[in-house]
């Protein structure tokens, strides 16, 4: 029996994103599952009922039919009491709870004997989590928005041009905190043509900065600011003096600051005082991203643009909701990989197994008992350090260093022996003959030591036929003239024998030059 | 012809030889290298059928012996297909082989060929015939039982016969032993019994050493028999005293030597370990015990999202190996990077020096199917790509893409230098399952996260992700 998931439209004031949209459904659908989905509850992120209807969703009219109907329900926002008065035993909800702020919720939740994934509590430390990880996919998509909301707020270009009408300098964004959101925000920034400065207190992500074209400025002092998980620290008192002096001194220069500074669990750390939004140019726009924690700026007014000294602070607070196609369209795929995790059989009912890492992180309340805290995880241990490798082996056609010295000098001896020993008994003849064998083999190493590799085959097979050269020795046994009565020769033996011959080494000659020769037609740029 | 001229001939030949070789080295003068090598052979055939040592009574003989065997030289070339070249060129190694042979006893039952010799000359023209032959019957019998491996008809598996080595230096030292009553021999029919036991054991000797050594070595096997087949000339060359054979002998001798050296060096493994031979079944125990295990789950990909991804890269590297020459995909495969040129994706091929059965394999597999070669790159040209590379995709290799041949040092395949597909965004192995590949060891890059496995026959497979990237 398929369970069947709902989606109900949202209900938070401002919220206009949906928890899935047409295109998941019908992964979802081959899943093995149902979808149901609430009239209207695309129509904020351009997604019809219509839309729905022809990905295979049924539409539902009513959130409380849904809410009835649904075995999964998948949300974006943390659900209102209403929603949680809605809920069956046995039902699962997917959506975000932030349970370390909302302990009542938790409770009242936990009392409709449900289970409750909250995606905002996914372990960020593996890497198979990534595709799952709502945090990301939104925090990206609010950074970009971010400076889309700066540059409508800002006068001027973000590129510097020269025109007919004059020299138009380019805009000078500096960007607090470098986590997703804020790498997004240099990343579109960088790519409006803007000169982008960014910092953390993370020295480690200044390489990123750096990759999407922006430039790290450093704090002048000595501290590590990685607080785990992902996230920063709450820093030393010299730092944060520092600090203060690196924000005062950008914003005296910068035309637009974009702050995304949050510590978990903790109030937005003021980074902006009154007195640096003073000494900003006017015109000059901050727009912070931490609006909703209390703010990185002083001046700050959540949820409103507000004029202050001259300058524009943009402190929205649905950033997300104002790129609602995007930001649903990311969310709906991190839930439909976090379905399949959950899913494995692909049999349309779901298990939430609490052996798995991620899965065991996310579910906060489980058939009823609150799970949240999950216990700390046990990372994988670091794989033990290879010990020594064996030396590489040189590529080809390197030169491959010189052999030891005894190595070499036994080497030398023993050819010197053998050398003698020929030159001692082998008669002048055979002499001649073994001159010519000598130089032949290094012709043979110098003349094929650099074959590209690629033409290994047709070599073989040219070899080949030229191996065939041995007919020659068939050739002069068939019929040589006869000196001086030789006694007893086995005329027809020798005859067959060198005739076997001549035809097999005609095989080889023949078949040998004309398949290579196929071959070689082959290879064309 | 005078015996002059015919020498002076022998040297244009010998020249023609050399450039030959030499022309092969690369695609562009390829062609004209081998139009050397067959303007060299006439030039040898016809001055030694016109020179002194050939009768006009020999010429109807000889007309027809040619005749015949060009013909099925002739129609084997037409005929054979690309995937079957190993075996082809097994086979006429073998045909080398035999053919030494039969001169070696040609002209050691020709009273005439001998008359000349006396004293330490008489001894050492003996000794030449002696491992003229021993060297051509090795080469005979290891070539066919290298086709009959490669065409399968023997089984790959190594067959380890009980104190094998033992048996090997006993053949050794009986052949040593029949080389001095041979060279005592007062008579040739008194020689002849030495002669046919020695031919025997080297028939034999040869059967022996290619049946212990497993599949993944036959590029090695094929190389060292080119070889053999080289110096089997050059040892017929000295038997009859006739210096383009030396030459030419050496040249072939030398170049499969090297060939087999960087076969060997490909998998870093010691000529003399791949000539003892047992690869796969002695080295499967150690690796159980000792290394590392891959763990972990394996996640599969639908030809659809393949070709999804494959759509979507900016850099793709395609890794062939043998499993594709099996499924006979590679005119798939060109379809497919066809489609992605033109799409603008920078689609590009690395092979590694052992893919396949015999050395180039893969490229001249790829030629047929007309991919142009220089989107053919070697493994040391690409490797450092990786990093940028959005998709690898790897079609029926497994050894030459294993990462514990970096990552674990107890690994069999330790040190043997790989393609780092892992290091691509993400990789696709196709396979018909998980089976490990010739070397018997597992392979984690199976279970890294950025892989993916798309399992099922790769050609009917690539045809699907074929229609996908189509559609």
């Amino acid at each position: 029996m398929p369970q069947i998931i709902g989606v109900p439209k949202e209900t938070a004031a401002g919220e206009k994103r949906v928890a899935t949209v047409p295109e998941v459904v019908e992964k979802l659908i081959k899943l093995g599952f149902k979808v149901a989905v609430e009239s209207g509850a695309g129509d904020a992120a351009n997604c019809s009922d219509d839309a729905y209807r022809a990905a295979g969703a049924q539409i539902v009219d009513s959130a409380a039919k849904l809410w009835a109907a649904a075995d999964i329900v998948f949300k974006v926002s943390v659900p209102t009491a209403e929603e949680v008065g809605l809920m069956h035993a046995g039902q699962t909800l997917i959506t975000f709870i932030w349970p370390a702020q909302n302990p009542e919720l938790m409770q009242q939740l936990a009392a409709r004997k449900v289970t409750v994934l909250a995606i905002d509590s996914l372990p960020r430390m593996r890497s198979r989590a990534q595709k799952m990880d709502a945090l990301t996919s939104q925090a990206g998509v609010a950074g970009y928005r971010a400076v889309i909301e700066a540059a409508n707020a800002f006068g001027r270009f973000f590129n510097g041009q020269i025109t007919a009408a004059g020299k138009v300098p380019p805009a000078k964004v500096f960007i607090a905190g470098a986590g997703v959101a804020g790498l997004a925000a240099i990343g579109t920034a960088a790519g409006l043509g803007a000169i982008v400065r960014a910092n953390d207190t993370r020295a480690e992500v200044a390489d990123q900065v750096v990759s999407l074209g922006g430039e790290f400025v450093k704090v002048d002092y000595e501290e590590e600011g990685s607080g785990g998980g992902g996230y920063a620290k709450v820093m030393s008192e010299g730092f944060q003096k520092a600090q203060r002096e690196m924000y005062a001194k950008q914003a005296r220069e910068v035309d637009i600051i974009i702050t995304t500074a949050l510590i978990p669990g903790k109030p937005a750390p003021r980074l902006i005082t009154a007195e640096m939004v003073q000494s900003m140019k006017p015109g000059s726009v901050i727009v912070d991203m931490a609006a909703e924690r209390g703010g990185n700026c002083e001046l700050t007014e959540p949820g409103k643009v507000v004029v202050k000294h001259g300058v524009t602070i943009v402190g929205y607070t649905d950033l997300t909701s104002r790129l609602a196609k995007q930001s649903s369209t990311l969310y709906a795929t991190n839930l439909f990989r976090l379905t399949e995790e959950l899913c494995k059989t692909k049999d349309g009912v779901i298990n939430v197994n609490m052996d798995d890492d991620a899965i065991r992180g996310l579910t906060v309340i489980k058939e009823g008992n609150i799970t949240w805290p999950p216990p700390p995880l046990k990372l994988p241990a670091p794989p033990a350090k290879p010990a020594a490798m064996p030396a590489k082996a040189p590529k080809h056609g390197e030169a491959s260093a010189p052999a030891s010295a005894t190595r070499t000098a036994v080497m030398f001896g023993i050819a010197a022996l053998a050398f003698w020993f020929v030159g001692a008994n082998a008669p002048a003849a055979f002499l001649g003959h073994f001159t010519v064998f000598v130089l032949a083999v290094f012709v043979g190493y110098m003349v094929v030591w650099n074959v590209t590799p690629a033409l290994h085959t047709p070599l073989m097979s040219v070899t080949n036929a030229i191996s065939s050269i041995i007919a020659i020795g068939a050739l002069v046994q068939i019929a040589p003239p006869l000196l001086g009565g030789a006694t007893a020769r086995p005329e027809a033996w020798i005859h067959w024998l060198a005739w076997v011959g001549i035809a097999l080494t005609a095989i080889n000659m023949f078949g040998g030059f004309a398949v290579t020769q196929r071959m070689l037609q082959m290879f064309r740029k | 012809m005078t015996a002059t001229l015919a020498t002076a001939s022998y040297i244009g030949a010998t020249i023609l030889f050399i450039l030959s070789l030499g022309g092969l080295s690369n695609p562009e003068s390829s062609r004209r290298g081998n139009l050397y090598g067959m303007i060299g052979m006439t030039i040898a055939v016809l001055a030694t059928v016109s020179g002194p040592h050939v009768t006009s009574a020999g010429y109807a003989w000889i007309l027809g012996a040619m005749l015949i065997g060009g013909s099925i030289g002739l129609y084997a070339s037409r005929v054979v297909k690309m995937t079957q070249m190993p075996e082809l060129v097994a086979l006429m190694h073998s045909l080398v082989g035999l053919a030494a042979m039969l001169v070696g006893f040609a002209n050691y039952i020709d009273p005439a060929a001998a008359t000349e010799f006396t004293g330490a000359a008489k001894s050492i023209h003996e000794m030449e015939i002696y491992i003229g032959i021993l060297i051509g019957a090795v080469t005979f019998t290891g070539s066919i039982i290298a086709f009959g491996k490669l065409s399968g008809k023997i089984g790959g598996k190594t067959l380890l016969l009980p104190g094998r080595h033992w048996l090997n230096l006993a053949g050794l030292l009986v052949v040593i032993w029949f080389g001095r009553e041979f060279l005592h021999a007062e008579s040739i029919d008194a020689g002849m019994m030495p002669l046919v036991v020695m031919t025997v054991i080297a028939l034999l000797f040869g059967i022996h050493m290619v049946m212990a050594i497993g599949g993944a070595d036959m590029p090695v096997v094929i190389s060292m028999l080119n070889s053999y087949s080289g110096w089997a000339a050059a040892a017929t060359g000295f038997m009859l005293s006739n210096d383009l054979l030396i030459v030419v002998g050496a040249l072939v001798g030398s170049r499969g030597a090297i060939l087999s050296y960087i076969m060997c060096r490909a998998m870093n493994r010691h000529f003399i370990s791949v000539i003892a031979g047992g690869f796969g079944s002695e080295s499967g125990a150690p690796a159980a015990a000792g290394g590392v295990q891959p763990a972990g789950e394996v996640n599969p990909i639908l030809a659809a999202e393949t070709a999804e991804l494959l759509r979507e890269a900016k850099n793709v590297i395609i890794v062939p190996g043998y499993g594709m020459a099996v499924a006979q995909a590679q005119h798939t495969v060109y379809e497919i990077t066809k489609v992605l040129r033109e799409k603008g994706v920078n689609v590009r091929f690395g092979i590694h020096p052992v893919a396949g059965r015999m050395p180039g394999h893969m490229n001249v597999l790829l030629a047929e199917a007309k991919v142009p070669y220089d989107i053919v790159l070697e493994m040391d040209e690409l490797n450092e790509d990786f990093p940028d590379t959005d998709v690898a995709m790897i079609i029926g290799a497994n050894d030459i893409v294993n990462p514990a041949a970096q990552e674990d040092p107890s690994s069999p395949i330790a040190g043997m230098p790989v393609l780092e597909v892992w290091k691509a965004k993400t990789s696709i192995v196709m396979k018909r399952s998980m089976a490990t590949g010739y070397a018997g060891v597992d392979n984690p890059l199976f279970y890294k996260e950025n892989n993916r496995m798309l399992f099922g026959d790769a050609k009917k497979m690539l045809d699907e992700v074929l229609v996908a990237l189509k559609a």
